[in-house]
Protein backbone atom coordinates (compact mmCIF):
# COMPACT_ATOMS: atom_id res chain seq x y z
CA UNK A 1 0.00 0.00 0.00
CA UNK A 2 2.87 2.34 0.47
CA UNK A 3 4.14 1.73 -2.71
CA UNK A 4 0.73 3.07 -3.83
CA UNK A 5 0.79 6.05 -1.83
CA UNK A 6 4.22 6.71 -3.25
CA UNK A 7 2.55 6.85 -6.47
CA UNK A 8 -0.55 8.66 -6.15
CA UNK A 9 2.00 11.22 -4.47
CA UNK A 10 4.35 11.81 -6.95
CA UNK A 11 1.41 12.62 -8.76
CA UNK A 12 -0.55 14.87 -6.41
CA UNK A 13 2.12 15.59 -3.75
CA UNK A 14 -0.46 18.17 -2.08
CA UNK A 15 -3.00 15.54 -0.65
CA UNK A 16 -3.00 12.90 1.99
CA UNK A 17 -4.28 10.07 0.07
CA UNK A 18 -4.54 7.68 3.40
CA UNK A 19 -7.29 10.05 4.70
CA UNK A 20 -9.46 10.21 2.28
CA UNK A 21 -12.05 7.70 1.05
CA UNK A 22 -13.46 9.33 -2.10
CA UNK A 23 -10.66 11.02 -4.17
CA UNK A 24 -12.84 11.67 -6.65
CA UNK A 25 -15.58 13.79 -4.70
CA UNK A 26 -12.15 15.66 -2.57
CA UNK A 27 -10.95 16.69 -5.81
CA UNK A 28 -8.24 14.75 -5.43
CA UNK A 29 -7.47 13.58 -8.88
CA UNK A 30 -8.43 15.21 -11.82
CA UNK A 31 -8.79 14.03 -15.86
CA UNK A 32 -4.96 14.28 -16.37
CA UNK A 33 -4.06 13.14 -13.00
CA UNK A 34 -6.33 9.43 -13.91
CA UNK A 35 -3.93 9.43 -17.09
CA UNK A 36 -0.91 9.86 -15.13
CA UNK A 37 -1.78 7.20 -12.87
CA UNK A 38 -3.21 4.72 -15.12
CA UNK A 39 0.14 5.02 -17.06
CA UNK A 40 2.19 4.99 -13.87
CA UNK A 41 0.42 1.59 -12.65
CA UNK A 42 1.05 -0.08 -16.01
CA UNK A 43 4.63 0.70 -16.01
CA UNK A 44 5.47 0.04 -12.70
CA UNK A 45 3.46 -3.18 -12.43
CA UNK A 46 3.91 -3.94 -16.03
CA UNK A 47 0.16 -4.44 -16.83
CA UNK A 48 -1.99 -2.75 -19.19
CA UNK A 49 -5.06 -1.87 -17.30
CA UNK A 50 -7.82 -2.59 -20.10
CA UNK A 51 -10.86 0.89 -21.12
CA UNK A 52 -13.89 -0.38 -19.71
CA UNK A 53 -11.91 -0.77 -15.77
CA UNK A 54 -11.29 2.77 -16.36
CA UNK A 55 -14.21 4.12 -14.18
CA UNK A 56 -14.87 6.26 -11.09
CA UNK A 57 -15.56 2.50 -8.94
CA UNK A 58 -11.96 1.90 -9.52
CA UNK A 59 -10.45 4.90 -8.77
CA UNK A 60 -12.74 6.07 -5.49
CA UNK A 61 -9.56 5.39 -2.73
CA UNK A 62 -6.57 2.97 -1.90
CA UNK A 63 -8.73 -0.09 -1.29
CA UNK A 64 -10.61 0.22 -4.67
CA UNK A 65 -7.33 1.11 -6.46
CA UNK A 66 -5.56 -2.23 -4.59
CA UNK A 67 -8.65 -4.54 -5.45
CA UNK A 68 -8.19 -3.14 -9.48
CA UNK A 69 -4.73 -4.10 -9.17
CA UNK A 70 -5.50 -7.48 -7.42
CA UNK A 71 -7.31 -8.65 -10.89
CA UNK A 72 -4.34 -8.37 -12.89
CA UNK A 73 -2.10 -10.24 -10.16
CA UNK A 74 -0.42 -7.11 -8.35
CA UNK A 75 -0.51 -7.52 -4.42
CA UNK A 76 0.21 -3.38 -3.86
CA UNK B 1 -28.56 42.33 -39.19
CA UNK B 2 -27.94 41.19 -36.18
CA UNK B 3 -26.28 43.81 -33.93
CA UNK B 4 -25.73 42.27 -30.64
CA UNK B 5 -25.51 38.19 -30.98
CA UNK B 6 -28.08 38.07 -28.31
CA UNK B 7 -30.67 38.32 -31.08
CA UNK B 8 -29.58 35.13 -31.50
CA UNK B 9 -31.35 33.48 -27.86
CA UNK B 10 -34.20 36.26 -28.13
CA UNK B 11 -35.14 34.84 -31.51
CA UNK B 12 -34.97 31.01 -30.88
CA UNK B 13 -36.90 31.96 -27.32
CA UNK B 14 -39.52 33.03 -29.55
CA UNK B 15 -39.99 30.54 -31.80
CA UNK B 16 -39.07 27.57 -29.37
CA UNK B 17 -39.53 28.41 -26.25
CA UNK B 18 -40.73 25.44 -24.78
CA UNK B 19 -37.78 23.08 -25.67
CA UNK B 20 -34.56 22.48 -23.83
CA UNK B 21 -32.32 25.18 -24.41
CA UNK B 22 -29.38 23.40 -22.13
CA UNK B 23 -28.79 20.78 -19.77
CA UNK B 24 -26.30 20.33 -17.10
CA UNK B 25 -25.68 18.05 -14.08
CA UNK B 26 -28.53 19.44 -12.30
CA UNK B 27 -31.53 19.48 -14.52
CA UNK B 28 -32.60 21.96 -17.77
CA UNK B 29 -33.73 24.83 -18.74
CA UNK B 30 -36.21 26.05 -21.39
CA UNK B 31 -35.03 28.67 -24.00
CA UNK B 32 -38.09 31.20 -22.60
CA UNK B 33 -36.79 30.56 -19.10
CA UNK B 34 -33.18 31.03 -19.84
CA UNK B 35 -33.91 34.34 -21.23
CA UNK B 36 -36.05 35.59 -18.50
CA UNK B 37 -33.05 34.60 -16.15
CA UNK B 38 -31.27 36.85 -18.56
CA UNK B 39 -33.33 39.45 -18.71
CA UNK B 40 -33.09 39.00 -15.14
CA UNK B 41 -29.17 39.69 -14.58
CA UNK B 42 -29.45 42.52 -16.93
CA UNK B 43 -31.59 44.12 -14.71
CA UNK B 44 -29.74 43.56 -11.72
CA UNK B 45 -26.25 45.12 -13.85
CA UNK B 46 -27.66 48.24 -14.65
CA UNK B 47 -28.67 49.04 -11.14
CA UNK B 48 -25.53 48.53 -10.14
CA UNK B 49 -23.71 50.14 -12.45
CA UNK B 50 -23.83 52.30 -15.64
CA UNK B 51 -20.86 50.53 -17.56
CA UNK B 52 -21.61 50.32 -21.04
CA UNK B 53 -19.06 47.99 -23.02
CA UNK B 54 -16.81 46.76 -20.54
CA UNK B 55 -16.30 43.86 -19.10
CA UNK B 56 -18.14 41.74 -16.75
CA UNK B 57 -16.24 38.93 -15.28
CA UNK B 58 -18.28 35.43 -14.75
CA UNK B 59 -16.56 33.80 -12.07
CA UNK B 60 -19.54 31.05 -11.77
CA UNK B 61 -18.78 26.82 -12.52
CA UNK B 62 -19.82 25.30 -15.90
CA UNK B 63 -23.67 25.49 -15.45
CA UNK B 64 -26.76 26.67 -17.04
CA UNK B 65 -26.87 29.82 -14.52
CA UNK B 66 -23.37 30.26 -15.92
CA UNK B 67 -25.03 30.92 -19.52
CA UNK B 68 -27.61 32.87 -18.60
CA UNK B 69 -24.73 35.18 -17.10
CA UNK B 70 -23.20 35.28 -20.56
CA UNK B 71 -26.50 36.03 -22.06
CA UNK B 72 -27.66 38.14 -19.34
CA UNK B 73 -24.07 40.44 -19.46
CA UNK B 74 -24.51 40.86 -23.22
CA UNK B 75 -28.11 41.62 -22.69
CA UNK B 76 -26.72 44.80 -20.60
CA UNK B 77 -25.11 46.26 -23.79
CA UNK B 78 -21.62 44.35 -22.07
CA UNK B 79 -18.51 41.72 -22.81
CA UNK B 80 -18.62 38.97 -20.80
CA UNK B 81 -15.30 37.48 -19.31
CA UNK B 82 -15.19 33.81 -18.11
CA UNK B 83 -13.05 32.99 -15.11
CA UNK B 84 -11.65 29.82 -14.71
CA UNK B 85 -13.15 28.50 -11.31
CA UNK B 86 -9.74 26.30 -11.14
CA UNK B 87 -7.43 29.36 -11.16
CA UNK B 88 -5.36 29.54 -8.70
CA UNK B 89 -5.72 32.88 -6.44
CA UNK B 90 -1.94 34.21 -7.42
CA UNK B 91 -3.31 34.19 -11.20
CA UNK B 92 -6.81 35.15 -10.75
CA UNK B 93 -5.55 38.53 -9.28
CA UNK B 94 -3.20 39.46 -11.71
CA UNK B 95 -5.72 38.41 -14.62
CA UNK B 96 -8.32 40.61 -12.50
CA UNK B 97 -5.74 43.41 -11.79
CA UNK B 98 -5.26 43.82 -15.91
CA UNK B 99 -8.93 43.53 -16.66
CA UNK B 100 -10.40 45.79 -14.12
CA UNK B 101 -14.32 44.43 -14.98
CA UNK B 102 -16.79 46.51 -13.75
CA UNK B 103 -18.79 43.80 -12.19
CA UNK B 104 -17.78 39.76 -11.24
CA UNK B 105 -21.31 37.78 -11.02
CA UNK B 106 -20.27 34.92 -8.78
CA UNK B 107 -22.59 32.66 -6.63
CA UNK B 108 -22.23 32.52 -2.64
CA UNK B 109 -19.66 29.21 -3.22
CA UNK B 110 -16.94 31.05 -5.18
CA UNK B 111 -17.27 34.08 -2.94
CA UNK B 112 -14.47 33.58 -0.55
CA UNK B 113 -12.28 32.82 -3.80
CA UNK B 114 -12.46 35.89 -4.70
CA UNK B 115 -11.91 37.62 -1.99
CA UNK B 116 -8.75 35.85 -1.57
CA UNK B 117 -7.46 36.81 -5.34
CA UNK B 118 -8.56 40.62 -3.70
CA UNK B 119 -11.88 40.96 -5.22
CA UNK B 120 -13.73 43.97 -3.19
CA UNK B 121 -17.27 43.42 -1.99
CA UNK B 122 -18.50 46.74 -3.84
CA UNK B 123 -17.41 44.60 -7.21
CA UNK B 124 -19.40 41.66 -6.97
CA UNK B 125 -22.86 40.90 -8.59
CA UNK B 126 -24.46 37.79 -6.83
CA UNK B 127 -26.50 35.56 -9.01
CA UNK B 128 -29.39 34.67 -6.69
CA UNK B 129 -31.43 33.27 -9.57
CA UNK B 130 -34.02 36.20 -9.98
CA UNK B 131 -35.71 36.26 -13.20
CA UNK B 132 -37.76 39.22 -12.96
CA UNK B 133 -38.23 40.92 -15.95
CA UNK B 134 -37.32 44.21 -15.30
CA UNK B 135 -37.96 46.72 -17.67
CA UNK B 136 -34.19 47.23 -19.26
CA UNK B 137 -33.04 50.57 -20.32
CA UNK B 138 -32.87 50.64 -24.25
CA UNK B 139 -29.67 48.94 -24.85
CA UNK B 140 -27.70 50.16 -28.16
CA UNK B 141 -24.85 47.88 -29.60
CA UNK B 142 -23.06 48.06 -32.46
CA UNK B 143 -21.87 45.47 -34.50
CA UNK B 144 -18.05 45.77 -33.44
CA UNK B 145 -18.67 46.18 -29.81
CA UNK B 146 -16.86 43.50 -27.74
CA UNK B 147 -18.77 40.61 -26.81
CA UNK B 148 -16.45 38.72 -24.58
CA UNK B 149 -13.20 38.45 -23.69
CA UNK B 150 -11.04 35.06 -23.32
CA UNK B 151 -7.52 35.10 -21.90
CA UNK B 152 -4.77 33.13 -23.68
CA UNK B 153 -1.20 32.65 -21.79
CA UNK B 154 1.01 35.24 -22.50
CA UNK B 155 5.32 34.76 -22.33
CA UNK B 156 5.90 37.60 -20.05
CA UNK B 157 3.82 35.65 -17.05
CA UNK B 158 0.73 37.70 -17.83
CA UNK B 159 -2.79 36.46 -19.78
CA UNK B 160 -4.08 38.40 -22.34
CA UNK B 161 -7.53 39.67 -22.77
CA UNK B 162 -8.50 38.60 -26.18
CA UNK B 163 -11.97 41.39 -27.08
CA UNK B 164 -13.72 39.58 -29.66
CA UNK B 165 -16.48 41.60 -31.29
CA UNK B 166 -20.64 40.62 -32.12
CA UNK B 167 -19.72 40.93 -35.62
CA UNK B 168 -16.71 38.40 -35.00
CA UNK B 169 -18.93 36.03 -33.37
CA UNK B 170 -22.26 36.50 -35.70
CA UNK B 171 -20.03 35.58 -39.20
CA UNK B 172 -18.69 32.65 -37.40
CA UNK B 173 -21.94 31.34 -36.32
CA UNK B 174 -23.76 31.94 -39.27
CA UNK B 175 -21.01 30.38 -41.45
CA UNK B 176 -20.88 26.93 -39.24
CA UNK B 177 -24.82 26.74 -38.70
CA UNK B 178 -24.82 26.21 -42.65
CA UNK B 179 -21.72 24.66 -43.14
CA UNK B 180 -22.41 21.65 -40.77
CA UNK B 181 -26.58 21.96 -41.40
CA UNK B 182 -26.93 22.32 -37.61
CA UNK B 183 -30.92 22.65 -36.69
CA UNK B 184 -32.87 22.02 -33.79
CA UNK B 185 -32.88 18.23 -33.91
CA UNK B 186 -28.93 18.01 -33.18
CA UNK B 187 -28.02 17.49 -29.57
CA UNK B 188 -24.57 19.03 -28.53
CA UNK B 189 -22.45 17.54 -26.23
CA UNK B 190 -20.45 20.58 -24.94
CA UNK B 191 -16.49 19.81 -23.69
CA UNK B 192 -14.35 22.67 -23.93
CA UNK B 193 -14.48 24.75 -21.01
CA UNK B 194 -16.18 27.91 -21.02
CA UNK B 195 -12.81 29.61 -20.38
CA UNK B 196 -11.55 28.52 -23.61
CA UNK B 197 -12.43 29.94 -27.04
CA UNK B 198 -13.80 26.76 -28.33
CA UNK B 199 -17.51 26.71 -26.16
CA UNK B 200 -17.99 29.77 -28.41
CA UNK B 201 -19.40 27.09 -31.22
CA UNK B 202 -21.38 24.85 -28.64
CA UNK B 203 -22.97 28.11 -26.94
CA UNK B 204 -24.26 30.10 -30.07
CA UNK B 205 -24.64 27.29 -32.14
CA UNK B 206 -27.02 26.96 -29.25
CA UNK B 207 -28.74 29.85 -29.05
CA UNK B 208 -28.73 30.39 -32.76
CA UNK B 209 -29.87 27.07 -34.09
CA UNK B 210 -32.33 26.02 -31.28
CA UNK B 211 -30.17 22.94 -30.66
CA UNK B 212 -30.05 21.33 -27.08
CA UNK B 213 -26.67 22.03 -25.64
CA UNK B 214 -25.69 19.06 -22.90
CA UNK B 215 -22.81 20.22 -20.89
CA UNK B 216 -21.11 17.19 -20.06
CA UNK B 217 -20.19 16.78 -16.00
CA UNK B 218 -15.88 17.35 -15.76
CA UNK B 219 -16.04 14.16 -14.23
CA UNK B 220 -16.93 12.22 -17.12
CA UNK B 221 -13.41 13.31 -18.99
CA UNK B 222 -11.71 11.85 -16.10
CA UNK B 223 -13.44 7.90 -17.57
CA UNK B 224 -13.61 7.99 -21.61
CA UNK B 225 -16.02 4.67 -20.77
CA UNK B 226 -18.42 6.80 -18.99
CA UNK B 227 -18.36 9.88 -21.58
CA UNK B 228 -19.29 7.92 -24.52
CA UNK B 229 -22.20 5.91 -22.23
CA UNK B 230 -23.18 9.46 -21.60
CA UNK B 231 -23.43 11.08 -24.99
CA UNK B 232 -25.18 7.55 -25.43
CA UNK B 233 -27.74 7.79 -23.00
CA UNK B 234 -28.20 12.09 -23.72
CA UNK B 235 -28.53 11.28 -27.64
CA UNK B 236 -25.59 13.73 -28.30
CA UNK B 237 -25.45 14.14 -32.49
CA UNK B 238 -22.59 17.09 -32.44
CA UNK B 239 -19.54 17.39 -31.13
CA UNK B 240 -17.01 19.77 -31.13
CA UNK B 241 -13.71 18.67 -28.89
CA UNK B 242 -10.39 19.07 -29.10
CA UNK B 243 -8.53 15.99 -30.33
CA UNK B 244 -7.08 14.43 -26.94
CA UNK B 245 -10.11 13.79 -25.56
CA UNK B 246 -11.23 12.34 -28.66
CA UNK B 247 -7.78 10.69 -28.32
CA UNK B 248 -8.86 8.92 -24.80
CA UNK B 249 -11.35 6.99 -26.16
CA UNK B 250 -9.18 6.15 -28.95
CA UNK B 251 -6.49 4.74 -27.12
CA UNK B 252 -8.43 2.72 -24.52
CA UNK B 253 -10.79 1.09 -27.72
CA UNK B 254 -13.78 1.89 -25.54
CA UNK B 255 -15.92 2.44 -28.87
CA UNK B 256 -15.46 -0.82 -29.23
CA UNK B 257 -16.66 -1.56 -25.61
CA UNK B 258 -20.10 0.36 -25.12
CA UNK B 259 -23.00 1.03 -26.98
CA UNK B 260 -22.29 3.80 -29.82
CA UNK B 261 -23.53 7.23 -29.12
CA UNK B 262 -25.54 8.51 -32.60
CA UNK B 263 -22.78 11.10 -33.45
CA UNK B 264 -23.50 12.55 -36.99
CA UNK B 265 -20.94 15.48 -36.52
CA UNK B 266 -17.65 15.32 -35.27
CA UNK B 267 -15.34 18.46 -34.94
CA UNK B 268 -12.01 19.06 -33.57
CA UNK B 269 -9.56 22.36 -32.96
CA UNK B 270 -7.44 23.13 -30.44
CA UNK B 271 -4.44 20.79 -31.41
CA UNK B 272 -2.90 18.85 -34.29
CA UNK B 273 -5.26 15.88 -34.57
CA UNK B 274 -3.45 12.71 -34.96
CA UNK B 275 -4.52 10.86 -37.99
CA UNK B 276 -4.64 7.42 -36.50
CA UNK B 277 -7.21 8.92 -33.95
CA UNK B 278 -9.41 10.04 -36.87
CA UNK B 279 -9.16 6.65 -38.33
CA UNK B 280 -10.12 5.08 -35.37
CA UNK B 281 -13.30 7.21 -35.20
CA UNK B 282 -14.02 6.97 -39.13
CA UNK B 283 -14.07 3.19 -38.94
CA UNK B 284 -16.79 3.22 -36.15
CA UNK B 285 -18.63 5.86 -37.90
CA UNK B 286 -17.99 5.64 -41.30
CA UNK B 287 -21.73 7.99 -42.21
CA UNK B 288 -20.04 10.83 -39.94
CA UNK B 289 -19.27 14.10 -41.10
CA UNK B 290 -15.86 14.91 -39.71
CA UNK B 291 -14.16 18.18 -39.39
CA UNK B 292 -10.66 20.07 -38.50
CA UNK B 293 -10.52 23.32 -37.50
CA UNK B 294 -8.11 25.81 -37.16
CA UNK B 295 -7.46 29.33 -35.25
CA UNK B 296 -6.49 31.04 -32.65
CA UNK B 297 -8.36 32.56 -29.38
CA UNK B 298 -8.09 36.32 -31.50
CA UNK B 299 -9.44 35.16 -34.47
CA UNK B 300 -13.28 33.91 -33.12
CA UNK B 301 -12.40 30.45 -32.64
CA UNK B 302 -11.95 28.99 -36.25
CA UNK B 303 -10.78 31.03 -39.47
CA UNK B 304 -10.17 27.56 -41.80
CA UNK B 305 -11.75 24.18 -41.59
CA UNK B 306 -11.69 21.06 -43.25
CA UNK B 307 -13.97 18.57 -43.53
CA UNK B 308 -12.75 14.89 -44.22
CA UNK B 309 -12.91 13.77 -47.77
CA UNK B 310 -10.57 11.18 -48.00
CA UNK B 311 -8.71 8.71 -46.76
CA UNK B 312 -5.29 9.38 -44.90
CA UNK B 313 -2.22 7.06 -43.39
CA UNK B 314 -1.51 7.06 -39.90
CA UNK B 315 1.36 9.18 -40.05
CA UNK B 316 -0.25 11.72 -42.47
CA UNK B 317 -0.67 15.36 -41.05
CA UNK B 318 -4.34 16.64 -41.72
CA UNK B 319 -5.15 19.73 -43.76
CA UNK B 320 -6.57 22.77 -41.95
CA UNK B 321 -8.18 23.16 -45.17
CA UNK B 322 -9.53 26.49 -46.17
CA UNK B 323 -10.15 30.33 -44.99
CA UNK B 324 -13.89 30.48 -44.85
CA UNK B 325 -16.19 32.87 -45.68
CA UNK B 326 -15.11 36.69 -45.13
CA UNK B 327 -11.78 35.59 -44.39
CA UNK B 328 -8.49 35.11 -46.03
CA UNK B 329 -5.40 33.37 -44.59
CA UNK B 330 -2.15 34.84 -46.17
CA UNK B 331 1.43 32.76 -46.41
CA UNK B 332 3.45 35.20 -45.86
CA UNK B 333 7.62 34.34 -46.66
CA UNK B 334 10.33 35.77 -44.55
CA UNK B 335 10.59 38.53 -46.63
CA UNK B 336 7.25 39.47 -46.44
CA UNK B 337 5.81 38.14 -49.81
CA UNK B 338 3.14 35.68 -50.48
CA UNK B 339 4.79 32.29 -50.54
CA UNK B 340 5.09 30.02 -53.43
CA UNK B 341 2.98 26.46 -52.99
CA UNK B 342 4.38 23.88 -50.96
CA UNK B 343 6.58 26.80 -49.77
CA UNK B 344 6.59 27.52 -45.72
CA UNK B 345 5.37 31.03 -44.56
CA UNK B 346 3.55 32.54 -41.26
CA UNK B 347 0.33 32.39 -41.44
CA UNK B 348 -1.78 35.79 -41.44
CA UNK B 349 -5.43 36.46 -41.62
CA UNK B 350 -7.46 39.13 -42.18
CA UNK B 351 -11.78 39.52 -42.02
CA UNK B 352 -14.38 39.85 -39.92
CA UNK B 353 -13.30 37.38 -37.46
CA UNK B 354 -10.30 39.33 -36.12
CA UNK B 355 -10.66 40.21 -32.59
CA UNK B 356 -10.48 44.14 -31.04
CA UNK B 357 -7.12 43.65 -29.89
CA UNK B 358 -5.81 42.74 -25.80
CA UNK B 359 -7.83 44.33 -23.29
CA UNK B 360 -6.11 46.94 -21.77
CA UNK B 361 -2.95 46.24 -23.81
CA UNK B 362 -2.10 48.75 -26.63
CA UNK B 363 1.60 47.57 -27.01
CA UNK B 364 0.73 43.79 -27.46
CA UNK B 365 -2.36 44.27 -29.50
CA UNK B 366 0.03 47.03 -31.76
CA UNK B 367 2.41 44.02 -31.76
CA UNK B 368 0.13 41.27 -33.18
CA UNK B 369 -2.68 43.26 -35.12
CA UNK B 370 -0.71 45.05 -38.06
CA UNK B 371 -1.33 46.89 -41.22
CA UNK B 372 -1.51 44.16 -44.13
CA UNK B 373 1.51 44.33 -45.69
CA UNK B 374 0.46 43.85 -49.11
CA UNK B 375 -2.14 46.27 -49.17
CA UNK B 376 -0.79 50.35 -48.89
CA UNK B 377 -4.19 51.80 -50.08
CA UNK B 378 -6.50 51.79 -47.04
CA UNK B 379 -6.49 50.73 -43.07
CA UNK B 380 -6.65 47.14 -43.48
CA UNK B 381 -5.84 45.32 -40.17
CA UNK B 382 -4.21 41.40 -40.04
CA UNK B 383 -3.38 38.89 -37.26
CA UNK B 384 -0.18 37.75 -36.90
CA UNK B 385 -0.43 34.42 -35.79
CA UNK B 386 3.25 32.94 -35.40
CA UNK B 387 2.27 29.73 -36.63
CA UNK B 388 4.11 28.33 -39.81
CA UNK B 389 2.41 26.54 -42.77
CA UNK B 390 2.14 25.70 -46.48
CA UNK B 391 -0.34 25.11 -49.26
CA UNK B 392 -0.26 21.92 -50.60
CA UNK B 393 -1.27 20.69 -54.14
CA UNK B 394 -4.65 20.64 -53.67
CA UNK B 395 -4.43 24.17 -52.21
CA UNK B 396 -5.24 23.24 -48.85
CA UNK B 397 -3.52 25.05 -45.72
CA UNK B 398 -1.41 22.74 -43.81
CA UNK B 399 -0.16 23.55 -40.01
CA UNK B 400 3.43 23.23 -39.32
CA UNK B 401 4.04 24.10 -36.07
CA UNK B 402 5.19 27.65 -34.23
CA UNK B 403 7.47 30.40 -34.84
CA UNK B 404 7.97 30.77 -30.71
CA UNK B 405 7.79 29.00 -27.47
CA UNK B 406 4.48 28.76 -27.79
CA UNK B 407 2.41 24.83 -27.71
CA UNK B 408 -0.83 23.62 -27.62
CA UNK B 409 -1.51 21.16 -25.14
CA UNK B 410 -4.91 19.38 -23.99
CA UNK B 411 -6.12 22.42 -26.41
CA UNK B 412 -4.80 25.19 -24.16
CA UNK B 413 -2.54 27.65 -25.99
CA UNK B 414 0.74 27.86 -23.91
CA UNK B 415 3.89 30.15 -23.43
CA UNK B 416 6.33 27.98 -22.45
CA UNK B 417 8.00 31.41 -21.12
CA UNK B 418 4.94 31.73 -18.69
CA UNK B 419 6.13 28.66 -17.28
CA UNK B 420 9.79 29.50 -16.69
CA UNK B 421 9.06 32.89 -15.33
CA UNK B 422 6.62 31.27 -12.76
CA UNK B 423 9.40 28.64 -11.62
CA UNK B 424 12.27 31.12 -11.90
CA UNK B 425 10.10 33.38 -9.83
CA UNK B 426 10.42 30.27 -6.79
CA UNK B 427 13.09 31.28 -4.41
CA UNK B 428 15.10 27.54 -5.01
CA UNK B 429 15.34 28.12 -9.08
CA UNK B 430 18.04 29.49 -10.55
CA UNK B 431 16.89 28.87 -13.73
CA UNK B 432 14.85 27.13 -15.26
CA UNK B 433 13.46 25.62 -19.27
CA UNK B 434 10.38 24.59 -20.36
CA UNK B 435 10.26 22.64 -23.52
CA UNK B 436 7.54 20.13 -24.95
CA UNK B 437 6.94 16.64 -25.72
CA UNK B 438 4.05 16.15 -28.21
CA UNK B 439 4.36 12.66 -29.08
CA UNK B 440 3.63 12.08 -25.36
CA UNK B 441 1.53 15.26 -24.65
CA UNK B 442 3.85 16.22 -22.02
CA UNK B 443 5.47 19.65 -20.84
CA UNK B 444 8.78 18.85 -18.94
CA UNK B 445 10.95 21.24 -16.79
CA UNK B 446 14.79 21.14 -16.56
CA UNK B 447 15.88 23.76 -13.89
CA UNK B 448 19.00 24.86 -11.78
CA UNK B 449 18.02 25.41 -7.93
CA UNK B 450 19.97 27.21 -5.07
CA UNK B 451 19.37 24.56 -2.67
CA UNK B 452 18.49 20.48 -2.93
CA UNK B 453 14.41 20.96 -4.04
CA UNK B 454 12.34 17.54 -5.23
CA UNK B 455 10.15 17.71 -8.04
CA UNK B 456 7.05 17.25 -5.98
CA UNK B 457 7.70 20.37 -4.02
CA UNK B 458 8.19 22.51 -6.96
CA UNK B 459 4.92 21.07 -8.13
CA UNK B 460 2.86 21.89 -5.16
CA UNK B 461 4.22 25.01 -5.60
CA UNK B 462 3.82 25.89 -9.23
CA UNK B 463 0.02 24.66 -8.52
CA UNK B 464 -0.44 27.42 -6.39
CA UNK B 465 0.65 30.30 -9.37
CA UNK B 466 -0.47 28.28 -12.40
CA UNK B 467 -3.63 26.39 -13.72
CA UNK B 468 -3.07 22.45 -13.78
CA UNK B 469 -2.25 22.02 -17.16
CA UNK B 470 0.28 24.37 -17.41
CA UNK B 471 2.38 22.82 -14.38
CA UNK B 472 5.60 20.40 -16.32
CA UNK B 473 4.41 16.57 -15.93
CA UNK B 474 8.45 16.29 -16.11
CA UNK B 475 11.03 17.77 -13.87
CA UNK B 476 14.40 17.21 -13.54
CA UNK B 477 16.87 19.00 -11.96
CA UNK B 478 20.68 19.79 -14.04
CA UNK B 479 24.13 20.80 -12.09
CA UNK B 480 23.45 23.33 -15.14
CA UNK B 481 21.36 23.71 -18.08
CA UNK B 482 23.13 23.44 -21.04
CA UNK B 483 24.41 26.14 -23.48
CA UNK B 484 23.78 26.60 -27.25
CA UNK B 485 26.64 28.58 -29.13
CA UNK B 486 24.89 32.02 -28.48
CA UNK B 487 25.32 31.26 -24.84
CA UNK B 488 21.31 30.52 -24.82
CA UNK B 489 19.77 27.93 -23.05
CA UNK B 490 19.88 24.73 -25.71
CA UNK B 491 16.32 23.70 -25.79
CA UNK B 492 16.98 21.65 -28.69
CA UNK B 493 19.28 19.67 -26.62
CA UNK B 494 16.71 19.46 -23.65
CA UNK B 495 13.86 18.48 -25.88
CA UNK B 496 15.61 15.98 -27.53
CA UNK B 497 16.99 14.68 -23.88
CA UNK B 498 13.22 14.04 -23.61
CA UNK B 499 12.02 12.69 -26.79
CA UNK B 500 14.76 9.91 -26.31
CA UNK B 501 13.61 9.45 -22.79
CA UNK B 502 16.77 10.29 -21.32
CA UNK B 503 14.97 11.58 -18.50
CA UNK B 504 11.63 10.33 -16.63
Amino acid sequence: MDELIGILQEIRPEFEFRESQDFLADGMLDSLDIVTLVAALDKRYRISIRGVEIVPENFRNLETLAALLRKYGVSA
Amino acid sequence: MRTNVIEFLEATARRLPGKAAVIDARGSVTFSELLDRANGIAAAIHSRTPARNQPIAVYLPRSKECLAAFAGVLLSGNAYAPLDTKSPAARLRVLLGKLEPALIITDPGHLAELSEAGVSDDCILLDDGSTAPAKLPGRRTVDTDPAYIIHTSGSTGVPKGVVVSHRGVADYIDWARQCYGVTESDTIGSQAPFHFDNSTLDIFLCFAAGATLVLIPEEHFLFPLRLVEYLAAHSVRFIFWVPSVLASVARLDILSQTELPPLAKILFAGEVMPARCLNYWRAKYPHALFSNLYGPTEITVDCTYYIVDREFRDDEPLPIGFARPNMEVLMLDDDGRPAAEGERGEILVRGSALALGYWNDAERTAAAFVQNPLNPHFPDPVYRTGDIGYRNQRGEIMFVGRRDQQIKHLGYRIELGEIEAAAMALPEIRNACVVYDPEESRIAMFYESVRPVGAGELRKQLLAKLPKYMVPALMTALPELPQNANGKVDRVKLAAAVRERLYG
